[in-house]
């Protein structure tokens, strides 16, 4: 049963990580947008 | 279309939730493995997933290449068209040939979804756009295949009493995963201006390894379980009921991933443009 939980556990463990690293990506690029002089 | 996303994501959350109490509670217990087969609802559908992310990554590689050049795409556009009807007869023809529980309308169907997934992407993709497509797909591709490398030795621990066994299936899957976390280093650190190209033609060939491991199972003798669709195999419909709605939902979360992920490489793109052209304009700058 625990080797079941785990699965399902990991399993969410790296979408949330790949997910949180497509987030920071875009708060960085939010920020390089925002230094980018308005024309 | 930036409207649609939340709703979209919502409906996506909530249909991984039911999918979940599915797997957990619904589907019924097998009887040899008990709960632990219940990993079976998450390994399966994140393999099939991936597999068709690679697809879709083999699909934009081949049409970036041909796209550079005009004769090029013209020629691939009627090379798909004939091998799509070719699939069609040659399933009816070499019906003997194919495996157990294979018919020949699932090759025909096969052969012209993949050619209709082209043109659908020729239509509605550029040149850069595919290539993002490439990119993006590999990524959420590479994730999903992860899960079914760590998932996969979670099950064979109780069930076989080891974790992993250099059987066919086994030793495939992980060189696909090699292979598309090669293209994605070679993506992040080349600095070449044909990267892209680079990236594409490792891609095509990267996709070989695909069939070989879906049909590995078919064709050879391996530890892995036979499949419960086709090839013989046999599953109880309750639990196939389970295991397509598990589908549905990582589909429609891959789906939304990438359409996250595509949106920030292009914003990236246009970012970087721009900055280059900042950097031309400046005071300084001058163009050699």
């Amino acid at each position: 049963m625990s080797y079941l939980y785990i699965a399902y556990a990991a399993t969410w463990l790296i979408h949330i990580t790949y997910l949180v690293t497509v987030f920071r990506r875009y708060s960085r690029l939010k920020k390089e947008v925002e230094q980018l002089p308005r024309k | 279309m930036k409207k649609a996303f939340p709703i979209l994501g919502l409906l996506t959350a909530v249909l991984l939730s039911y999918a979940l109490y599915e797997a957990l509670v619904v589907a019924p217990q097998e009887q040899t493995m008990g709960d632990v087969q219940r990993i079976f609802y998450y390994h399966v559908p994140s393999a099939w997933t991936a597999f068709l992310l690679f697809a879709i990554n083999f699909l934009a590689s081949v049409l970036y290449l041909v796209r550079r050049n005009p004769q090029t795409d013209k020629i691939a556009s009627w090379v798909v068209i004939v091998l799509a009807v070719l699939t069609c007869i040659g399933g009816y023809a070499f019906r003997s040939a194919l495996p157990k529980d294979v018919y020949p309308s699932s090759v025909a169907t096969t052969g012209i979804a993949i050619a209709g997934l082209y043109f659908l992407l020729r239509k509605y993709f550029s040149e850069q756009g595919t290539d993002i497509l490439a990119l993006t797909t590999a990524e959420v591709g590479v994730v999903f295949c992860t899960v079914v490398l760590v998932t996969g030795p979670l099950w064979a621990r109780p069930v076989w009493g080891i974790w992993w066994t250099w059987d066919i299936r086994l030793t495939s899957t992980l060189v696909l995963w090699l292979i598309y976390v090669s293209y994605l280093v070679l993506r992040r650190f080349s600095t070449s201006g044909e990267t892209p190209v680079l990236a594409a033609a490792l891609a095509v060939f990267g996709a070989l390894d695909v069939p070989l491991v879906y049909f590995s199972i078919w064709f050879f003798r391996t530890q892995h379980p036979q499949p419960v669709i086709g090839g013989g195999g046999s599953i109880d419909p309750r639990m196939l009921h389970v295991l397509l709605i598990n589908w549905l939902a990582f589909l429609c979360f891959a789906f939304l991933v990438c359409w996250s992920r595509y949106r920030l490489e292009r914003m990236q793109r246009d970012v970087e443009e721009t900055q280059a052209l900042e950097a031309l304009l400046e005071p300084g700058g001058h163009v050699r």
